[in-house]
């Protein structure tokens, strides 16, 4: 589509042989110096150093600047409202998947197990399990996913965190920014941020299908949080911190995401 | 005489070989992920053909045991997927260039014929302009693959806050089987799309780093005046 006033030349064979010559000259030139560039970043990100034992360790650094990033873009879809899905209890599991008991292997003491909560004024409350079943139940019928890559449709009971704060008064502990759990032995502990932990459907749990929930499940008392992947699941719990600084976290200290939010 | 003759846009062939290596980058971490539990294998009548995958693949391709790094280079070069994929969307509706892509009414015939014709079974292939009727379904279905890949995606990274897309996807368990299942469908498209790139010749892969092909005409005597 030549513009019929522009003068042209003739072309030529030898001129357009020359055009063609310059430019895949061009185009291959820039062809293999972008490919090299890019090899070479790949290679410098594929080596980057992984980051020292923190709050997060065991990832590349510039990968985890990457999980924190994405972590505050998807946490702007995050909302109350987006509620797991629910399913009728009789498509729950007879037999619940397991798999690990890190932190809740050893014997447990059911009769001298209490639940330490550790409020910002410093005192630290001691409650028993049947305080706890005092409280009003909520059941949840839900797939449970792995960061494995597994889901399994579970049925769980307990009291929601959000009605465990109101009831124990610990509104002034959720104006900060994260919950922190342990088990008793400190051996698996989970960081939440705060708006997670209070998710409607938040629950601690005592019971799995309608029983108790057995030592290798978490007994006496452990954490479902359907917006998480299960390794925020804490079995087994010791105790409740609040903190403005990301609580320490058992998988986030292995590589993992720490935000792992569903 | 030789002349040039423009075949494809700077843009396109930007996009195009930008998407090579993050997808394989895509590929090989979602392998990684996959690892963690790789329950997929094609069963027919209780006999297993296939496997995904044997022990000799993983090990070949030091895939076991490395979910977190996997999980890690996924979530980062999913965003430049993404953006590329959108880029390139965006600049095929605005230039129009569509036109030259999307499947036509006949291209669902016609893509028989190119089939026979690539098989040497039928010797004249139907006339075309910039691509052939079975390349406008391929490439108009890689695209499709690949939205479906970003929504299968975020439908298993995000299935509470994204509920809509889980449920569109039929569930958070059939969201990771598409979602790898189109993984196939890319490596598919790939063996595929590679043998008929060697089979077209240099002019025509020319054309996708340099932009043109060089075409041979006759001198146009008669159109002088």
């Amino acid at each position: 589509m030549s513009d019929p006033k522009e003068n042209k030349k003739p072309e030529t064979e030898a001129s357009v042989q020359k055009q063609i010559n310059r430019r895949n000259f061009i185009s291959f030139t820039t062809y293999t110096v972008l490919g090299v560039a890019a090899y070479g970043g790949w290679r410098k990100l594929y080596t980057s150093p992984i980051e020292t034992l923190g709050i997060t360790s065991g990832a590349h650094k510039p990968l985890r600047r990457a999980l924190n990033k994405s972590e505050l873009f998807f946490r702007n879809f995050f909302s109350n409202n987006h509620l797991v899905k629910t399913y009728p209890k009789s498509m729950a599991a007879k037999v619940v998947r397991k798999n690990t008991s890190i932190g809740a292997d050893s014997r447990l003491d059911a009769a001298n197990w209490r639940l330490q909560v550790k409020k910002i004024t410093g005192e630290v409350l001691s409650i028993t399990i049947d305080e706890i079943k005092a409280l009003p139940k909520t059941d949840l019928v839900f797939d449970f996913k792995c960061v494995e890559g597994w889901d399994q449709i579970q049925h769980w009971g307990g009291v929601r965190f959000a009605d465990f704060i109101e009831h124990f008064g610990l509104h002034p502990e959720t104006k900060l920014d994260y919950v922190g759990m342990e088990t008793p032995d400190k051996g698996y502990y989970v960081g939440l941020d705060m708006a997670s932990a209070m998710h409607p459907q938040t629950l601690l749990a005592y019971e799995m299908n309608d029983q108790p929930i057995p030592v290798p499940h978490g007994a006496p008392l452990r954490l479902i949080i359907p917006v998480k992947y299960g390794i925020k699941n804490l079995k087994r719990i010791g105790t409740i911190s609040f903190s403005n600084r990301r609580p320490h976290d058992y998988w986030a200290e292995q590589g993992y995401d720490y935000y792992s939010g569903l | 005489m030789k002349t040039i003759k423009e075949k494809h846009s700077l843009i396109m062939r930007w996009t195009h070989w930008v998407n090579f290596p993050i997808l394989t980058v895509m590929i090989w971490s979602g392998m990684l992920i996959y690892w963690a539990n790789d329950e997929y294998k094609i069963t027919i009548f209780g006999h297993t053909y296939v496997r995904f995958f044997p022990d000799w693949f993983y090990n070949a391709l030091h895939i076991p045991a490395r979910l977190a790094e996997g999980m890690a280079f996924h979530f980062l070069f999913m965003w430049f997927f993404t953006l590329n994929g959108i880029f390139y969307v965006t600049y095929t509706i605005i230039s129009g260039a569509w036109r030259e892509l999307v499947p036509q009414k006949k291209s669902w015939k016609e893509a028989w014929l190119v089939l026979l014709h690539d098989l040497h079974i039928r010797k004249m292939a139907p006339p075309q302009n910039k691509y052939n009727a079975a390349q406008r379904i391929a490439y108009t279905a890689i695209i499709v693959m690949g939205i479906g890949s970003v929504i299968t995606g975020l439908a298993i990274y995000k299935p509470v806050q994204f509920y809509y897309l889980t449920w569109l996807c039929g569930g958070y368990h059939f969201a990771r089987i598409i979602h790898f299942a189109l993984t196939l469908g890319y490596v598919f498209f790939f063996v595929v799309h590679v043998v008929q790139v060697i089979i077209a010749g240099w002019n025509n892969f020319r054309s996708v780093i340099s932009g043109f092909e060089v075409v041979n005409e006759k001198p146009k005597t008669a159109a002088k005046k």
